[in-house]
């Protein structure tokens, strides 16, 4: 299929981004989004013109790099699929794709598609973690049983890649999906009890710090989350925090 | 320099005790006085950032991702192996130790190998306290999966996720340490070489890959955790952006390259589809506990197929060839992943692919569906279940399992896979060779180490499946943080390492240089040309199988290439800002040394061993052919052209395990 590309370009995170518009040939269904970037680049390249930066690393959906609005939707028009799995085959031939960054205070253009999530990476330091030292003289992993439905909304918790779609899409910016995930993850196992009260504040607090919204519930973020993150994770981030200021 | 491999004496189930009871220690206060640099944040690196940081010592963690938590360990899936022998089926320390030692068909070194299998249990203990949310059984205690090669379950894992939860686990235990200032992290750094003073490494010259500085930073120690280099095949299941650059930086400069040409080719992986595909997907091995792999018994079927004429599921069990159980009674579909590679690869060179490049074999669940149904139908008292209703319950089962993997294979092929059996085809996936390193895990430069994929040492000439993550966590959270503190005891009175010395001009001199090279050369062809060109001939030469002749080509081709591309490669942009076609063309370039050298130890390694496969050396029934001659690591010393490298050997002596012919039938 023939496509038109509108793209953001933007030289750096000081100069003023546009949209413009790109032409490629000879798509097939079976590619996915990034390898028609790729086909894109490659025709600027050898043309003698700047290629489009974009962020991307494992190109199957776990690393949470690659980060590309299209056509109005974080990830594009897919369900469950980060950029990277996204397949032409989505879109028909002729059509015309607008492509922009994440859009959010919080995380500032660094070129092109590429922005700067370092906000999330503050919030998983004030709090994201259980404090035990990497000793291996912990006591036996089978010592403390774990129902297996905990363990399982652990997980299922736990499995946020990182990649910010939920900022990108949500009309407050907000982190609360993201931060209410690796809450909840800790929140649900015994491990992580112990310092409940002082992570949910701090993360929460780290979160305003970076200029993230609040949520107000219109539930976009879980529509659009590639690994399906449920609000249930804002609520119980909600409670943790109401349960440690009480 | 003779290769000293430094292994304590003693026997090998006292011998990590008893070194750990006589090494130096470096007291808390000085530790405070010594900076680490750690390349890499991947399970080896991140794990041993965050260690090194906890026990005091300085850390500066380097990765060119935007966060640690990216790197590619993320994207392993099926689990982690541990001896920890929860399910009683007779796992032992010397059981994953034999099962190690013989997966990678005697050719890693033993006494590394038992050390690994004596910490695996304490990893599983340490993920668990840093909440890591492994799968549990309705008892509350931890799940076992079995994986390929042995005869145990002794894989522990989270969902298809298991490297993405153990990789936030040592990323958590990371920010902890980011948070107290003990590690300083660099993201969106690479390292573009290291520095020597006074013979030993003292620090690195990186480059932000945001605003194109060149940085100086200096250490009383270097670590390379920088993965594998799988990508010099341009089409692996790697991330785009590994690379061997860190690796290759620090073989330039002294340290020792070992058995390069040890290539993983992991069998479940989805089939190519064009000219345009960047990388490759892999699926978890652990599907192989649940589907059957198999390719029609007559060509007409294949051909029916292919034309569409037929679907896979109308053929009847006797016209199929599940041929991993046909070859292999005793281990089926569990082979380990260079003999079911292999195998597929046998079967497609004879016509049998399913799919329109000739290069697919066929995963089915459809005997799970059934054997899950049935079982599920009992627990829930449903008598005379329909045959629809087993196959829905067996679904349920199958999903909970391997929902993830399913849902990525169908987002790529656009096939239900619950309802048309998978396709598969081997890919390249792991590389066990890597910088030769000594029992401290030490490279040949001292102060300089290598853990990890980065390192050779643990997994001879095939990694068993599930062993990656094991080993990536044992050698940063248990084996470096005490072996380095046995080195950095003699610099607690250096002080900090100066970075205005005329070695550290030096390095950045050639580093800039490099780079101005890129910007102004204007070539003709751009960065991903030479890596395509360079990735065909590494498979088509030095894939699956190799010969004497392909691999003399290669040699020739590779370093054909090279020229060619330090004469007409096109490099975008300038040096002062995002580019990553100038990034990529570094680790190109590198990869177009490396290539070379790996095609020659391949050349010279006159054997079949684990996924080195010389078709000049097999069995009347096709099976690898091991030589006791090559029974030593091949270390390889850098004299400028890869051609010119000094070959050093250190041979393997198994003391406690009986090398016999690895059979798996």
């Amino acid at each position: 299929m023939n496509l038109t590309l509108k793209i953001w370009r933007q030289k750096d995170a000081s100069s003023k981004g546009q949209m413009i518009d790109y032409k490629v040939t000879e798509i097939s269904g079976s590619m996915s989004f990034l390898e028609m970037m790729d086909v894109l680049n490659e025709q600027l390249v050898n043309a003698g013109e700047q290629p489009v930066a974009f962020d991307h690393d494992c190109r199957e959906g776990i690393c949470g790099m690659c980060s590309m609005y299209i056509n109005g939707e974080a990830h594009g028009p897919d369900r469950g699929v980060t950029t990277c799995q996204l397949h032409m085959r989505m879109f028909k031939d002729g059509d015309t794709i607008t492509i922009e960054p994440w859009r959010a205070a919080s995380f500032p253009v660094i070129k092109d598609l590429v922005v700067n999530r370092s906000a999330f990476d503050r919030i998983q330091h004030a709090g994201g973690y259980i404090s035990v030292n990497t000793s291996g003289n912990t006591q036996d992993a089978n010592s403390i049983p774990i129902s297996k439905h905990a363990a399982d909304e652990a997980m299922d918790a736990a499995t946020c890649i990182g990649c910010g779609a939920c900022v990108a899409t949500c009309k407050n910016s907000s982190a609360m999906l993201f931060v209410g995930a690796k809450v909840s993850q800790y929140a649900l196992l015994p491990q992580g009890q112990v310092e409940a009260a002082d992570r949910v504040r701090n993360m929460v607090a780290q979160m305003d710090l970076e200029g993230f919204g609040n949520c107000t519930n219109t539930g976009a973020c879980e529509v659009e989350c590639p690994k399906g993150i449920s609000l249930d994770n804002i609520a119980r981030m909600n409670r943790e925090l109401m349960k440690a200021n009480i | 320099m003779a290769l000293d491999s430094k292994v304590p004496k003693g026997p090998i189930k006292d011998k990590w005790t008893d070194y750990k009871n006589h090494i130096n220690l470096v007291n808390p206060a000085n530790k405070r006085h010594i900076d680490v640099i750690v390349v890499g944040t991947g399970l080896a690196g991140g794990s041993a950032s965050a260690t090194l940081a906890e026990l005091g010592y300085n850390v500066k963690a380097f990765a060119y991702q935007d966060s640690p938590r990216r790197a590619h360990s993320i994207a392993a899936q099926g689990g982690i192996n541990a001896a920890k022998n929860y399910q009683g089926d007779g796992d032992s320390t010397y059981r994953l130790f034999y099962d190690t030692v013989k997966g990678g068909d005697y050719r890693s070194r033993e006494s590394n190998v038992y050390r690994l299998a004596e910490v695996s249990a304490n990893i599983i203990d340490q993920c668990v306290a840093q909440g890591v949310p492994f799968a549990r059984d309705y008892g509350g205690l931890l799940d076992n999966r079995s994986f390929g090669g042995v005869l145990v379950s002794r894989t522990f894992y989270a969902k298809g996720q298991t490297g993405q939860q153990l990789l936030l686990g040592a990323y958590s235990a990371m920010n902890r340490q980011i948070a107290r200032g003990k590690i300083e992290m660099f993201n969106r750094h690479e390292m573009l070489d290291v520095v020597i003073v006074d013979g030993k490494a003292r620090g690195i010259i990186a480059r932000n890959l945001v605003t194109g500085e060149i940085e100086r930073h200096s250490a009383h120690a270097v670590v390379i955790a920088s993965g594998g280099y799988g990508n010099v095949y341009f089409l692996s299941t790697n991330a785009m952006g590994s690379n061997v650059t860190a690796g290759w930086k620090v073989h330039k400069k002294g340290a020792y390259f070992a058995n390069p040409c040890y290539t993983q080719i992991h069998p479940t992986c989805i089939p190519r589809s064009g000219d345009y595909q960047s990388k490759l997907t892999l699926m978890s091995e652990s599907l192989r506990n649940d589907g059957r792999i198999w390719v029609p018994k007559h060509l007409d079927d294949v051909k029916a197929i292919k034309e569409g004429s037929k679907r896979p599921t109308e053929l009847t069990e006797d016209q199929r060839d599940y041929f991993l159980e046909r070859r292999y009674p005793a281990f089926g579909n569990l082979v380990p992943r260079d003999v079911a590679s292999r195998a597929a690869k046998e079967r497609c060179d004879a016509g049998f692919g399913v799919n329109a490049t000739g290069e697919a074999v066929y995963l089915d669940f459809a005997a799970a569906f059934e054997r899950y149904g049935k079982e599920q139908a009992k627990i829930q008292n449903i008598s005379n279940p329909s045959e629809g209703k087993v196959k829905e319950l067996g679904q349920a089962i199958v999903k909970a399992k391997y929902g993830n993997l399913f849902q990525m294979y169908e987002k790529i092929i656009d096939e239900n896979p619950y309802e048309t059996p998978m396709m598969i085809y081997p890919a390249v996936h792991y590389t066990m060779g890597g910088v030769w390193v000594d029992y401290n895990l030490m490279t040949t430069i001292p102060g300089c180490y290598a853990i990890g994929e980065a390192n050779f040492s643990d997994h001879g000439a095939n990694r068993l499946g599930a062993s990656a993550l094991m080993q990536g966590l044992a050698d940063g959270y248990f084996v470096l943080p005490y072996t380095i503190g046995d080195y950095l005891a003699d610099d607690i009175r250096t002080g900090q390492i100066p970075t205005d010395s005329p070695e550290f001009d030096a390095a950045e001199k050639d580093v800039t240089e490099r780079i101005a090279f890129f910007i102004n050369n204007k070539g003709t062809h751009s960065v991903d040309y030479y890596h395509k060109k360079l990735g065909k001939i590494m498979w088509d030469k030095c894939g699956m199988s190799r010969n004497e002749a392909g691999l003399k080509e290669a040699i020739e081709e590779i370093s054909a290439l090279r020229k060619d591309f330090w004469q007409n490669v096109n490099v975008p942009g300038t040096d002062t800002e995002y580019n990553e076609q100038l990034a990529k063309a570094g680790r190109v370039a590198d990869f177009l040394e490396l290539g070379e050298l790996f095609a020659k130890d391949a050349l010279v390694r006159e054997e079949s061993a684990g996924g080195h496969f010389r078709e000049e050396h097999q069995t009347e029934d096709g099976e690898a052919k091991r030589m006791k001659d090559f029974q030593f690591v091949s270390a390889w010393e850098y004299k400028g052209e890869p051609k010119d490298a000094v070959l050093h050997k250190e041979e393997l002596a198994y003391e406690n395990i009986e090398v016999k012919e690895r059979s798996y039938k």
